[in-house]
């Protein structure tokens, strides 16, 4: 309402993708953050906003009879077909939007102008809502095994790691700093999860910088205390989450993987996820099946198939089964990387957490564990959900996928999660919003810089207090559910149309079982105030 | 199977279970194979269970005599009196298939019926399927017109099928084959009503696979949904390849279009294929779902299968004697109910406060469908049952099925009655494979029987609170009198 106003424009159609309704006629608004379309010919009116951050790629399509069409892409993959009257407004509309859509620095973003009318003092509460350190405290850390040091604290072990992190106590400096020098990046091993049953850790790191024959003691060294710090198992894993080949052609380049004759009792593995450049390419041709017009059932199955986009979501779930499992039933530490060890590892390692212990599962144990291993480890939001212009090839869904993961897993144990679809759906969008600071540039080092603990907002606070409209009304509790074992054959796996065409609604369910729920839980508490009130 | 002295016997059910039994001792392994061998392939219906089912309830009941067309008409007269219940049939003469009393116009005498009867396939002359209240509009079925090469009309026919409409308004056929099956079918003495005798009328062609096409889908997605391979891709292109979600989304397509004609056109429609005894009646009956809200109630529902599979001559006993594991090719047999059934469960999928039972009723019907303690999907119409003697000899599956205390399983908690018509989606995204049925022996259901038993609570929950407010507000309200009364003293 007190937005700047950059442009209007009247007479502007939206037209409805699929059903065979009459298009919307109205007037477009174009301010600092939003568009906004106003529909004046409907009996109500019907307003449709969308985030200038959300918008993945504007087009104009040629000229029809009905005007000139404006076709806007949204990274929460909401698809807009718009038509306007004249050539000269929609090449406006089209040269504004492609500059608000894109900007070049990271203060033009909008967490840096987002003002809810919050003091000073809650806004940094905020920030303080989820504190990992707690999180180590629930697994027992610090412990005579483990430690949380502040080795990172000026980044010289890692720039990408947050100045804490969590090391076995064994591992000395030396070793610390030897490891580092060997790992691409920086990127040791630290611990992500200690399962503390039976004291197996969860682990990750990044690929070893071996070629084809070198080594380094204090690396191996590492490895070393880490197993020895579960001395309830003999061996330990060492996963590469990467396709073997993928790997194998990174040794030419001085990077690879760990030779088993160098590393004592460890088990290696790969679990072949792709990278991000082929989850890229496998989320477009997704997002162009779920587009067709009026596509036959086999059309739709045969392009999913070769969109192979469930394909890559059962490799991310079977990489994180087999972590929880390792861990649970092996009593095993498993070390995890791909490359980098910020996307895959990343992913897998949220999932088998979350597979693994109930408190993921929880409203705030959701939001620690993607502080956790998402924001704190450096998964690069800026660039996987291109929140500046920059390289195209940088993109990529990573986080889509956990996100979905976690769905699949909701749709196989619909009572084990305090939140809802709903909880997921609104992450993934402020994710791409830049609304709140917390995903913002791409490790700690660089939120440090860009003072976003000083100038925005903490998205959890936010959601924390929707959680009424955001929670689950079948979750069992805490202890109902410990590990989740869920089944991973194909059949399992189902298509998430409250995702990729969640803004189609005549393709969702017109009635929402979770919407009568809460609605019925709402009641019953009002109930419960009038039983209350008339017994006294 | 044998492994030295240890047999194997792998039971493969009609309710899709496979069972596999280990037997010590070569003998008896083979008597228990060729017992169930031999009790399995029963050739006399009279040798089947419900001729010597013993029900261990009390019957509340006669489920034989719960869904009388009678009480339909009684229901219908109450809002038109532009039928009548004919008995033209009542000895099975006229149409073999169809039960002894059936609706048609008022206005066409049973000696007009025997002559259209002799103008339709198998003599299943157009009847009422449904009446729309709302507008007044009717769906008919029937079979195809023997029109045969030389066009042969049949005035009666025609007049038959003109009464529904209302003066100036066109109605709609809905012919479940394409265009050129249905040109082929004259040389075999069938045929479609032609546009010159038929002016009023406009024909659109909805073709809905029959027979083998829809058996061999069903053996295919069996068989995709127990490979236990977890190859993604293999997976998708079997589930593609046996085109069962296709023939989902045809049914469910040619289902609104019917609909459509009649709420949102106003025309009345007339339903026909070849032999109007299967994919017709899925037209017509999931139509019925989408248009009236009285079929999703679970007594409504019962009655709609009763009135337009049982009654209508649905082939129960050829189209559903070996399910999905047959490995003899059956000619007749084919998945026209399941596919119904699962139709209703997409519409339940996106309606699903609608609906006064849930799936396990749909699940229910399907099992008894195929093999069952009761009586009621015995033969292959009403003229086979009364030869039979069911009614006398068997327990209905409704004389069950409504007790209070099995009801209550079947009960959809949060039903809210809607007197809507509900539109459902068949784009691909919106339609899913039914667990239900295909996978329901493949993977643990614990967590979702757990969050079914968490639905239920829920609802149950506020409604033992509503019950106590209340009775709490009304104590409250008396006390308040009593007090005035006192005061008034």
């Amino acid at each position: 309402s007190h937005a700047v106003l950059l442009l209007q424009v009247e007479n502007v159609k939206l037209l409805d993708r699929y059903a065979s309704r009459k298009a919307a006629s109205g007037t477009l608004y174009l301010t600092a953050t939003h568009l906004i379309y106003v529909d004046t010919s409907a009996e109500v009116r019907k307003e449709t906003w969308i985030l200038h951050h959300h918008i993945s790629s504007v087009e104009k399509l040629p000229l029809t009879t009905a005007g000139y069409p404006l076709l806007i892409h949204c990274k929460n993959f909401h698809v807009a077909h718009f038509v306007i009257g004249q050539e000269r407004d929609c090449h406006d509309v089209f040269t504004s939007l492609l500059k608000l859509s894109q900007p070049v620095k990271p203060e033009e973003l909008y967490a840096f102008s987002y003002n809810p009318k919050m003091s000073k003092e809650s806004r940094e509460m905020g920030w303080k809502l989820i504190d990992l350190k707690l999180d180590y405290q629930r697994m027992g850390i610090p412990n005579d095994c483990w430690e949380i040091t502040d080795i990172n604290k000026d980044y010289e072990v890692c720039s990408t790691y947050p100045p804490e992190i969590v090391v076995p106590r064994a591992a000395t400096k030396a070793v610390v700093m030897g490891s580092s020098r060997f790992r691409s990046r920086g990127r040791i091993p630290v611990l992500s999860y200690l399962y503390k049953e039976n004291n197996a850790a969860l682990c990750r790191c990044s690929q070893p910088l071996a070629g084809f024959s070198a080594r380094c003691l204090e690396d191996e060294q590492m490895l070393q205390a880490i197993r020895e710090a579960n001395p309830g198992c003999p061996f330990m894993y060492v996963v590469d989450t990467r396709p073997k080949l993928n790997a194998m052609a990174n040794r030419a380049a001085g990077k690879g993987y760990e030779n088993e004759d160098n590393y004592e009792n460890i088990r290696f593995k790969f679990i072949g996820i792709e990278n991000i450049h082929v989850m890229r390419s496998s989320l477009q041709k997704l997002l162009e099946v779920c587009e067709m017009k009026s596509p036959s059932m086999s059309d739709f199955l045969t392009g999913l198939e070769n969109s192979g986009w469930l394909r890559h979501i059962k490799a991310v779930m079977d990489a994180g089964v087999f972590l929880a499992k390792a861990v649970r039933e092996e009593r095993a530490s498993v070390l995890v990387h791909c490359s980098d060890g910020w996307d895959r590892t990343a992913q897998v390692c949220s999932l088998a957490s979350l597979l693994l212990d109930p408190f993921y599962r929880t409203f705030k144990g959701f939001m620690v564990l993607i502080e956790k291993e998402w924001i704190a480890m450096g998964h690069k939001f800026s660039h996987r959900c291109g929140h500046l212009d920059g390289d195209p090839k940088e993109v990529s869904p990573v986080f889509t996928q956990f996100v979905e993961c976690v769905w699949q897993l909701m749709q196989q144990f619909p009572c084990s999660f305090e939140f809802s679809e709903r909880f997921l759906l609104e992450i993934h969008d402020h994710v791409y919003s830049c609304q709140f600071g917390n995903f913002l540039g791409t490790c700690h080092r660089d939120r440090e810089e860009l003072r976003i603990f000083e100038k925005t907002h903490s998205l959890w606070p936010f959601l924390l207090q929707r959680k009424q409209e955001l929670r689950n009304p079948l979750y069992r509790g805490f202890t109902a559910y410990k590990e989740l074992q869920p089944n991973t054959l194909p059949f399992s796996f189902q298509f998430w149309c409250g995702m990729y065409n969640r803004f189609d609604k005549g393709m969702q369910p017109k009635q929402s079982v979770l919407e009568q729920l809460l609605s019925c839980l709402r009641h019953s508490v009002s109930l419960e105030e009038s039983a209350a009130q008339l017994e006294n | 199977r044998f492994v030295g002295s240890l047999g194997t016997i792998v039971i493969k059910c009609k309710d899709l279970r496979i069972i596999q039994l280990d037997i010590p001792g070569m003998e008896e392994c083979l008597n228990i194979a060729s017992s169930i061998e031999a009790l399995s392939t029963l050739d006399s219906v009279t040798l089947m269970y419900p001729f010597f089912y013993r029900p261990m309830f009390e019957v509340l009941e006669d489920g034989w005599s719960s869904f009388l067309l009678e009480q339909e008409f009684e229901h219908l007269s109450s809002v038109t009196n532009e039928w009548r219940l004919s008995c033209v049939n009542k000895d099975f003469s006229v149409c073999p298939s169809y039960p002894p009393v059936v609706i048609v116009p008022k206005s066409i005498d049973d000696e007009a019926l025997r002559k259209v009867a002799l103008f339709r396939y198998g003599g299943r002359f157009p009847v009422l399927s449904y009446y729309h209240k709302k507008n007044g509009m009717a769906m008919l079925r029937s079979s195809q017109p023997l029109t045969g090469t030389n066009g042969r009309r049949c005035k009666e026919d025609e007049k038959l099928i003109n009464a529904t409409l209302r003066s100036g308004r066109r109605g709609f056929v809905i012919d479940t084959r394409p265009l050129n099956v249905a040109q082929q079918a004259r040389a075999k003495g069938g045929g479609f009503e032609q546009e010159v005798h038929y002016p009023q009328w406009r024909r659109i062609h909805k073709y809905i696979e029959r027979f083998h096409i829809l058996q061999e889908s069903f053996i295919k997605l069996v068989e995709a949904c127990n490979d236990q391979s977890h190859n993604m891709d293999r997976w998708l292109s079997k589930l593609e390849a046996s085109n069962w979600l296709t023939h989902i989304k045809e049914l469910l397509t040619a289902a609104c279009l019917a609909a459509q004609c009649i709420d949102r056109e106003g025309a009345s429609v007339l339903v026909h294929g070849s032999e109007g005894t299967d994919s017709t009646l899925q037209v017509t009956s999931l139509a019925q779902i989408i248009l009236d809200p009285r079929c999703r109630t679970i007594r409504g529902f019962e009655a709609l299968v009763v009135r337009e599979w049982l009654q209508a001559g649905h082939p129960f006993q050829q189209r559903c004697a070996q399910s999905a594991y047959s490995n003899s090719k059956q000619k007749w047999e084919a998945p026209v109910f399941l596919l119904f059934l699962e139709c209703v469960w997409q519409i339940h999928r996106q309606f699903p406060c609608s609906f006064e039972f849930n799936e396990h009723f749909l699940i229910l019907l399907f099992e008894h469908a195929y093999a069952s303690q009761f009586g009621t999907f015995l033969g292959n119409n009403e003229s086979e049952r009364a030869k039979l003697k069911l009614p006398q000899k068997t327990m209905s599956l409704w004389s069950w099925v409504n007790r209070p205390e099995e009801l209550s399983r079947f009960q959809n908690p949060i039903y809210e009655a809607n007197s809507l018509v509900i539109w459902p989606s068949v784009a691909p995204q919106s339609l899913q494979l039914w667990e239900g049925i295909f996978l329901r022996w493949n993977r643990p259901s614990r967590f979702l029987e757990e969050a079914e038993e968490e639905r239920i609570n829920i609802i149950k929950y506020n409604k033992e609170l509503q019950a106590k407010v209340n009775v709490l507000r009304r104590q409250l309200a008396e006390m308040e009198a009593d007090g005035e009364v006192q005061e008034g003293e």
